[in-house]
């Protein structure tokens, strides 16, 4: 089998001389190499990964390798979590946390694309919006904590108001730069079939902004859950990161990793769900990866 | 008008909104003149085929005419219809919207959804009328672009090289059929093209530009169906080949 060989195998001939191996091999090959792009996993695929890692966590855990007090087994956690479900306690948090990072998605959503559009479309957007959501960009969300708290105090309305914030940037700059590369060969279609501003924005600049505004809420879901970690340990009794803080305080790691959990399949749940709504949406498009 | 009317003698048609009238027209790119002072009549319901080299000026023309060039530098005056429709060579579907929709951008009167499938049926693509641009071919593509500018009634057709793209034999099919469609509406059309016969097959009159000028403007007094095989076709065919530099001989 020459397809098999090293080089140091092979005898050094000529080009020209050297006999050539079967047809039918070299066809299978240069077949299966044409291909560029690697076939897409399905669900079950991505969580290949995840579940090994489980696996080994949880066998160090048995063997004694990972004491409890510094980390929790997956099925102590596990056993937790099913606990406090069924009294009731985690949905509260599970609400509370879940009431704030919406609310902030929502609204950062909405003045985002709102102000993609003015600053897109228009040029006194452009010149009075696009500078002050760069240098916004260039600010950590975080970094506005103390101000907030100045200005809203430490209550729910700063913390929503800091989600808007963190997921507002991303969802501006990503459709923003989308309505920017809009085709120019459609706007001048626009013009030559005589459509409206209205229709235009309608049916040419935010469709072809869609691609772009998707990447935003893709962005954006995990912003909100990220920005809500911080937060919710700032004067709360209510919510996930209430409670991982007073796990931490009594040193039980088995909450802890509850709330890790319950953030991961959070955070996974929204980009399943945004994804869905992107394939959806964005139909006509035969991307890679999709 | 009487000017180009006398080119060809035999047609009258009276509806003075479809004619065009373009004087003295100049556009510049930095310091190349791209147009050099063309002043132009076209009647209405004429089938103008405008040829010439690549980079002669036939594309601007058409932009200046269609209105699509006020980035540019220039000069003159250019009267044509309002009720106008512009096919590029580029089939140019919003991929987002449906092929029906696709026609029916900027359409707005009643009755325009039933008129609509009924240029896709004409242009051969009835039941298609919800797939996506993406799943259609080139050609198909094209004859949506073909159904998008049919469905308006326009006074004036514009057509920049719109089967540039396609393959021989897609292309004869959709010159029979643009010729077939346009014979119902009748519209003015101003066709660029760099293919001579095509220009010859469909058009009223034959234009070669150069250098940002019309250096001839011919009448094709052949009736329709028309074959290459014609002598005076091949002797049509060889003047303007004559126009363009270019001889047949090899
Ligand atoms: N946007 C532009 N910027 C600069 N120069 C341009 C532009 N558009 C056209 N030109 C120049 O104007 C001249 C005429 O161009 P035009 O596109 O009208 O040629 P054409 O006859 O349509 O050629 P082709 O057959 O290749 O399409 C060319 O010299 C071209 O380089
Ligand atoms: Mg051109």
């Amino acid at each position: 089998m020459t397809l098999h060989a090293k080089p140091s195998d092979i005898a050094p001939v000529s080009v020209v001389t050297a006999p050539l191996p079967a047809r039918r091999v070299i066809a299978r090959r240069s077949i299966r190499s044409r291909r560029l792009t690697p076939r897409t996993l399905g669900p079950a695929g991505l969580l290949i990964g995840p579940a090994v890692l489980v696996l080994v966590w949880e066998f160090a855990s048995q063997v004694g390798w990972l004491s409890p007090r510094l980390l929790a087994a997956p099925s102590t956690a596990a056993v937790t979590g099913f606990e406090m479900l069924l009294d009731g306690d985690l949905t509260a948090h599970f609400l509370a946390s879940a009431q704030r990072a919406y609310a902030g998605l929502g609204l950062g959503l909405v003045i985002g694309v709102v102000l993609a559009l003015l600053a897109g479309l228009t040029r006194s957007g452009e010149a009075s919006i696009d500078g002050a959501v760069q240098i916004k960009r260039a600010i950590p969300t975080l970094a506005l904590i103390p101000l907030a708290i100045l200005w809203l105090g430490i209550g729910d309305a700063m913390k929503v108001a800091l989600i808007t914030t963190a997921v507002l940037v991303p969802i501006y700059i990503n459709t923003h730069a989308a309505l920017r590369s809009i085709d120019l060969r459609y706007v001048e279609l626009a013009r030559t079939v005589g459509l409206t501003r209205l229709e235009f924005v309608r049916k040419v600049a935010l469709p072809g902004a869609l691609p772009g505004f998707f990447t935003g809420l893709r962005l954006a879901v995990t912003a909100c859950w990220t920005s809500l970690v911080v937060l919710e340990q700032i004067n709360t009794t209510e919510g996930i990161g209430y409670l991982m803080n007073r796990a931490r305080d009594y040193g039980q790691t088995d909450i802890i990793v509850v709330g890790l959990a319950i953030y991961a399949i959070l955070g996974l749940a929204s980009d399943f769900a945004v994804r869905a709504l992107e394939r959806r949406a964005l139909a006509y498009r035969k991307v890679l990866g999709s | 008008m009487s000017a180009a009317a006398t080119l060809v003698p035999d047609f009258v048609d009276p509806r003075e909104n479809a004619t065009v009238r373009i004087r003295d027209v100049v556009r510049r790119f930095d310091s190349r003149t791209a147009l050099d002072g063309i002043s132009l009549d076209i009647p209405a319901g004429q089938f103008v085929a405008l040829i010439g080299k690549s980079g002669s000026g036939k594309s601007t023309l058409l932009r200046a005419i269609a209105d699509l060039d006020d980035d540019v530098e220039g000069g003159g005056r250019i009267d044509a219809p309002d009720n106008r429709s512009v096919l590029f060579q580029d089939s140019r579907l919003l991929p987002w919207q449906s092929v029906i929709e696709n026609i029916l951008l900027g359409v707005r009167d009643a009755g325009a959804r039933a008129r609509a499938e009924a240029v896709l049926a004409d242009v051969g693509l009835a039941g298609r009328a919800d797939a996506w641009p993406n799943q259609l071919s080139g050609g198909e593509q094209q004859r949506v672009a073909l159904a998008r500018s049919l469905v308006r009634r326009p006074d004036l057709l514009l057509a920049d090289e719109p089967f540039g793209a396609l393959d021989a034999l897609t292309r004869l099919k959709m010159q029979q059929l643009l010729f077939r469609l346009v014979g119902v509406q009748r519209p003015t059309i101003v066709l660029v093209t760099h293919d001579v016969d095509e220009a010859l097959i469909l058009a009223d009159r034959v234009l070669v530009m150069d250098e940002g000028r019309i250096v001839l403007d011919r009448p094709v007094g052949i009736a329709h169906p028309r074959r290459a095989s014609d002598p005076a076709f091949a002797t049509l065919r060889t003047t303007l080949l004559g126009a363009l530099g270019v001889t047949e001989t090899i």
